[in-house]
C-alpha cells in the first residue's frame, strides 16, 4: 500500500498502475466505496456478506476513515428491524429505490477494482482510446435508421463526435472538408445553422455547427461562417426582455442565452446590443451568487463519485462536464471578481458598478477579449470538486468496452454522453492547474498518464488549442 | 416505424406512401441536399425519406393548406424533434384558422409518448397562450398525468409553473405538493414546486405569511430523513435574503443540533450551521459544546486549536465529507480571509 498526497493524506490508497510505469502515482478512492455503503445502509446491511466471507469488501472497512455514522432514520423509526431483511424495511420511496439500484451497480464495479490485483487495475483505469476513436469515427460516416429521431440535430452529432475526437487528439484529416461542406449546407442564407440541410436556423444547432468548425480549425472551416448574417440572425432571435429565442417563433430559455453568447463571443461578433440584458451583473452581487452556486454544485457530486444534475436525482456521466466545468469556470471567475472588486475599491468607484466597462470603445474591446482574458487568468483556487473521484466514475462506470461512453452502468453508450464524459474527464484532469498552459502533474491524472486528454476552454467547450486558432482568426 | 393512422389526421386505415396519394399527385418531392460526401448520414427508412421529401416540397413552397397540415402530423409522428415542422405547422394552423382545442388534443397525444421534447411543450404553450385561462385546469390535469409517470420531468414542471403564473389554477396546488411529498419526500421537484406555491400563489399571502408553518413542516421532514438534502435546501430558501430572520429563528440551529445528536457527521446539518455562523450567528453554549464534542470524538483530529467555531466545523467537514474535501478546504480559506 502506498500513501499518496493528493490533498487526501488521511486516506489509504493502494498501489496504482502508474507506479509500475514509473510515474510514482497512486490513486485514492477507497473512501468513495466506503461512503457508498454509508448512504444506503439498508441496502448495504441487507447484502453485507457474513463475517466469514472473503474480504472482498475490505476497502470499505479500511481503518483510516472515521467509522460509518449511525443511521438516524433507522433509529428514529424504531430501527433494529432495519438490520434484518430488506423486505421488512420501512417503505422506500421511488427516489430511494432508484438511487439504491444505481449505488449497487456502481458499488459492484468499485469493489472489483479494490479487490483486484494492481495489474488488473491498470487495465480498468485505462482510457480505451482506440475503441472510442473507432466508435466515434464510425458515427461520423454512417448512422443507422434509428437515428432518424436526431434528424434535426445533425450539427450536434458532428460536434459531439468531432469534439470527442479532438479531446483524444484523433480528428481524421480525410473528413474535415466533408464536414465543412455539410455544415455549409445547414447554414441558412439569412444566417445561422439549422439541424440539417434546408431546416430553419436554430441557436442550438448554430452553437454545435460553429463549435465543430472551430474544432476543425482550418481556414476553410473558419471562413465558412457567414458572420454578418450570423449577427443578423442573432439579433432577430433576441427578445425585448434581453433573452433569446431558439429559432423564429421558438421557445425562450436559458439554453438560447448560453448558445447565443457563446457563439457570438467565439466568432467575435458579441457587442452591447447582443449582450443587452444578459450582461454580467453587479460585481458585489455576482460574488455572493457565485458562492451560493459553488456550494450547490459541489453538493451535486455524489457517493458514486460522478455528478447528478439536480438534488436527489441519479448520477449521470454527462454532468461530469455540465457541473464539473461550472466549477472550473467559477474557479477562474473568482479571480476575475476579486480583481474587479479590488480595482473598484481602489478607484473609489462604488463596488456596485458594472463588471464591465461602460464606454463604447472599452466595451468593444471587453467583448472581443473576454474569452481570451478569461482563460489567461490563473486559478487562485484548486479544484472545488473531487477531481480524482470524478475521473474514477468516468473511467470505471461510464466507459463501454466496445468504445463510447454512457450515462451510467446499465445504460447504452451514445455520442452525446461520449462527448460530455470526455469533456468532463478533461476538465477534471486539468482542474488543479494554476495556469492554463502547463501540464497536469501525474497525481491529478487517474490511471496511466496516457489517459491525459487535450485541455478545453470551459466557456465554449472547445479544445483550447483550437480556441486559440479561432481567436486569432476572428480577431484579425 | 410507419405513421399510425390514429395520429396522422385524415389518413385512411391503411397507410399509403405519399407518392400514391391522389391529393399529393401534383407535388414534386424535394430530396435532402446532403452533398456528394455526406457526414453523420442517417440511413433513413423509405417511408421516412418519402414523407420528408413531400414535406420539404410543401414547406419550401410555403403552402398553408389542409394537406400540408396532414403531412406535418405525419412528419411529427416520425420525428417529434423536428422543430422546423412544428414551426411550419403553427403557420398553417393560423392560416387555416384551425380549431386549437383539437390541436391541443393532438399535441397531448404526441406528448404522452415523448414527454421530454422541447418542441412539444413549446407548442402546448403557444396553444395555451391563445386559448387562455379556460384551458388552465385541463393543462394541470395533463401535466399531472405526465408527472404521475415521471415526477421529476423538468419540461412538465416548467409548463405547469408557466400555466399557473400565466393562466391560474392555484387552488389545489399546495395540496398536490403535499400529496407528492407524501409519496416521495425525496422528490426535489415537488419541494421546488412547493416553493413556487408558497412564494407566488395569490391565495396564500406569500412567503412572509407562510414562513412560520413552512419551517415546522420542513423541520419535521428533516427529522424524519436527515439524509434528505431537499428539505435542508428548502429551509434555507424560506429565509432567502432574510439573514437576520434566519439567525433569529431558533428552530434552525435546533434542528441542526438535534440531527447531530444522532449523527454527528451529518453534512447538511454541519454545513447549515456553518452558513449560520458565516452570516453572524452568535453561537449558543450548546452549539459550541456540540461542535467541540464532535471534534474531540475523532482520535485522528489534529491537535491544533481552530481559530473559531466556523473553522472547527470546516475541519470536521473536511474529515467526514471526503468527497468535498477540496470544497471545504477552500471554504475554510474564505473564513480566515474574512477575519
Amino acid at each position: 500500500m502506498g500513501l499518496l498526497v493528493v490533498g487526501l493524506t488521511t486516506f489509504p490508497v493502494f498501489r496504482g498502475p502508474q507506479e509500475h510505469r514509473g510515474h510514482g502515482c497512486c490513486l485514492s478512492g477507497s473512501h468513495m466505496v466506503r461512503r457508498l455503503s454509508v448512504r444506503s445502509p439498508r441496502l448495504q446491511r441487507a447484502r453485507r456478506p457474513p463475517p466469514s466471507a472473503p474480504p472482498t469488501t475490505a476497502p470499505m472497512d479500511s481503518p483510516s476513515p472515521p467509522p460509518p455514522p449511525p443511521y438516524p432514520p433507522a433509529a428514529a423509526e424504531g430501527g433494529p428491524a432495519a438490520d434484518s431483511q430488506a423486505a421488512e424495511l420501512p417503505r422506500l420511496t421511488v427516489t430511494q429505490v432508484e438511487q439504491m439500484k444505481v449505488e449497487a451497480k456502481v458499488g459492484e464495479i468499485y469493489r472489483v477494482l479494490f479487490g483486484n490485483a494492481p495489474n488488473a487495475n491498470s487495465l480498468m483505469l485505462e482510457l480505451w482510446r482506440e475503441q472510442h476513436v473507432e466508435y466515434l469515427t464510425r458515427g461520423l460516416k454512417h448512422l443507422g435508421p434509428s437515428f432518424h429521431v436526431l434528424d434535426a440535430n445533425r450539427p450536434w452529432l458532428c460536434y459531439w463526435i468531432i469534439h470527442a475526437l479532438a479531446l483524444l487528439d484523433e480528428i481524421p484529416d480525410d473528413v474535415e472538408d466533408d464536414i465543412v461542406d455539410f455544415l455549409s449546407r445547414c447554414q441558412d442564407k439569412d444566417g445561422g445553422y439549422g439541424g440539417g440541410p434546408g431546416q430553419l436556423p436554430h441557436l442550438a444547432t448554430t452553437y454545435a455547427a460553429v463549435n465543430t468548425l472551430v474544432t476543425i480549425g482550418s481556414e476553410r472551416a473558419l471562413s465558412s461562417v457567414n458572420r454578418d448574417n450570423l449577427y443578423k440572425f442573432m439579433l432577430r432571435m433576441k427578445d425585448t426582455s434581453g433573452a433569446f429565442r431558439m429559432h423564429d417563433g421558438g421557445e425562450i430559455d436559458v439554453r438560447a442565452s448560453y448558445t447565443a453568447i457563446s457563439v457570438a463571443s467565439l466568432v467575435n461578433i458579441l457587442d452591447g446590443e447582443l449582450a443587452k440584458g444578459v450582461k454580467p451583473m453587479k460585481v458585489a452581487l455576482l460574488g455572493n451568487r457565485m458562492l451560493k452556486l459553488m456550494g450547490w454544485v459541489a453538493f451535486r457530486q455524489g457517493v458514486e463519485c460522478g455528478f447528478q444534475g439536480r438534488t436527489n436525482k441519479l448520477v449521470d456521466g454527462c454532468y461530469s462536464f455540465w457541473q464539473g466545468a461550472a466549477l472550473a469556470l467559477t474557479q477562474k471567475l473568482m479571480t476575475v471578481v476579486d480583481e474587479q472588486l479590488k480595482s473598484s475599491y481602489s478607484s473609489k468607484r462604488p463596488p456596485g458598478d458594472d463588471a464591465c466597462g461602460t464606454s463604447s470603445s472599452t466595451e468593444a474591446a471587453y467583448y472581443a477579449k473576454f474569452g481570451f482574458d478569461f482563460i489567461e487568468k490563473s486559478n487562485q483556487i484548486g479544484p472545488l470538486f473531487h477531481n480524482i473521484a470524478l475521473q474514477q466514475y468516468i473511467l470505471l462506470c461510464a466507459q463501454v468496452l466496445d468504445g463510447g461512453l454512457r450515462d451510467k452502468p446499465g445504460k447504452n453508450r451514445d455520442h452525446y454522453h461520449s462527448c460530455y464524459c470526455l469533456s468532463g474527464l478533461s476538465v477534471s484532469q486539468y482542474s488543479a492547474m494554476v495556469d492554463s498552459d502547463a501540464c497536469p502533474l501525474p497525481q491529478h491524472v487517474l490511471g496511466p498518464y496516457s489517459n491525459l486528454l487535450e485541455p478545453i476552454h470551459p466557456l465554449y467547450n472547445v479544445v483550447l488549442d483550437k480556441y486559440h486558432t479561432a481567436y486569432e482568426f476572428f480577431s484579425s | 416505424m410507419a405513421p399510425s393512422s390514429t395520429s396522422s389526421e385524415g389518413a385512411s386505415d391503411e397507410w399509403l406512401p405519399p407518392s400514391r396519394r391522389p391529393e399529393l399527385a401534383d407535388v414534386v418531392p424535394v430530396t435532402q441536399d446532403d452533398g456528394p460526401h455526406p457526414v453523420v448520414a442517417i440511413a433513413y427508412r423509405d417511408e421516412f425519406r418519402e414523407v420528408m421529401d413531400y414535406f420539404r416540397a410543401l414547406y419550401f413552397a410555403g403552402e398553408r393548406s389542409v394537406r400540408a397540415l396532414h403531412l406535418t402530423a405525419e412528419v411529427i409522428d416520425l420525428n417529434p424533434g423536428n422543430y422546423t415542422v412544428w414551426h411550419f405547422r403553427r403557420l398553417v394552423l393560423e392560416a387555416l384558422d384551425a380549431d386549437l382545442r383539437e390541436e391541443m388534443d393532438f399535441v397531448d397525444r404526441i406528448a404522452e409518448c415523448n414527454p421530454k421534447n422541447y418542441q412539444i411543450w413549446h407548442h402546448k404553450r403557444w396553444l395555451a397562450e391563445k386559448l387562455g385561462p379556460d384551458i388552465a385546469n385541463k393543462e394541470h390535469e395533463f401535466t399531472r398525468k405526465i408527472l404521475s409517470m415521471d415526477a421529476k420531468n423538468y419540461h412538465a414542471w416548467s409548463h405547469r409553473q408557466w400555466v399557473l403564473q400565466a393562466l391560474g389554477g392555484w387552488e389545489t396546488e399546495l395540496q398536490y405538493c403535499n400529496q407528492l411529498l407524501e409519496e416521495d419526500v425525496f422528490n426535489n421537484s415537488a419541494w421546488n414546486q412547493r416553493y413556487l406555491v408558497i412564494t407566488s400563489s395569490p391565495l396564500l399571502g406569500g412567503l412572509a405569511a407562510m414562513r412560520d408553518s413552512e419551517v415546522d413542516y420542513t423541520v419535521g421532514a428533516i427529522l424524519a430523513n436527515p439524509q434528505n438534502e431537499s428539505p435542508w435546501r428548502y429551509l434555507k430558501g424560506l429565509y432567502k435574503g432574510e439573514n437576520n430572520l434566519l439567525m433569529a429563528d431558533e428552530r434552525i440551529s435546533d434542528v441542526c443540533l438535534k440531527v447531530l445528536k444522532h449523527d454527528s457527521t451529518c453534512v447538511f446539518a454541519l454545513s447549515l450551521l456553518l452558513d449560520l455562523l458565516q452570516i453572524g450567528l452568535q453561537p449558543s453554549d450548546e452549539l459550541k459544546g456540540t461542535i467541540e464534542a464532535i471534534k474531540n470524538s475523532d482520535p485522528e483530529a489534529d491537535e491544533a486549536v481552530d481559530a473559531d467555531l466556523a473553522t472547527a466545523i470546516c475541519s470536521i467537514l473536511q474529515r467526514c465529507d471526503p468527497l468535498r474535501i477540496n470544497y471545504w478546504s477552500w471554504y475554510r480559506t474564505t473564513i480566515s480571509s474574512q477575519t
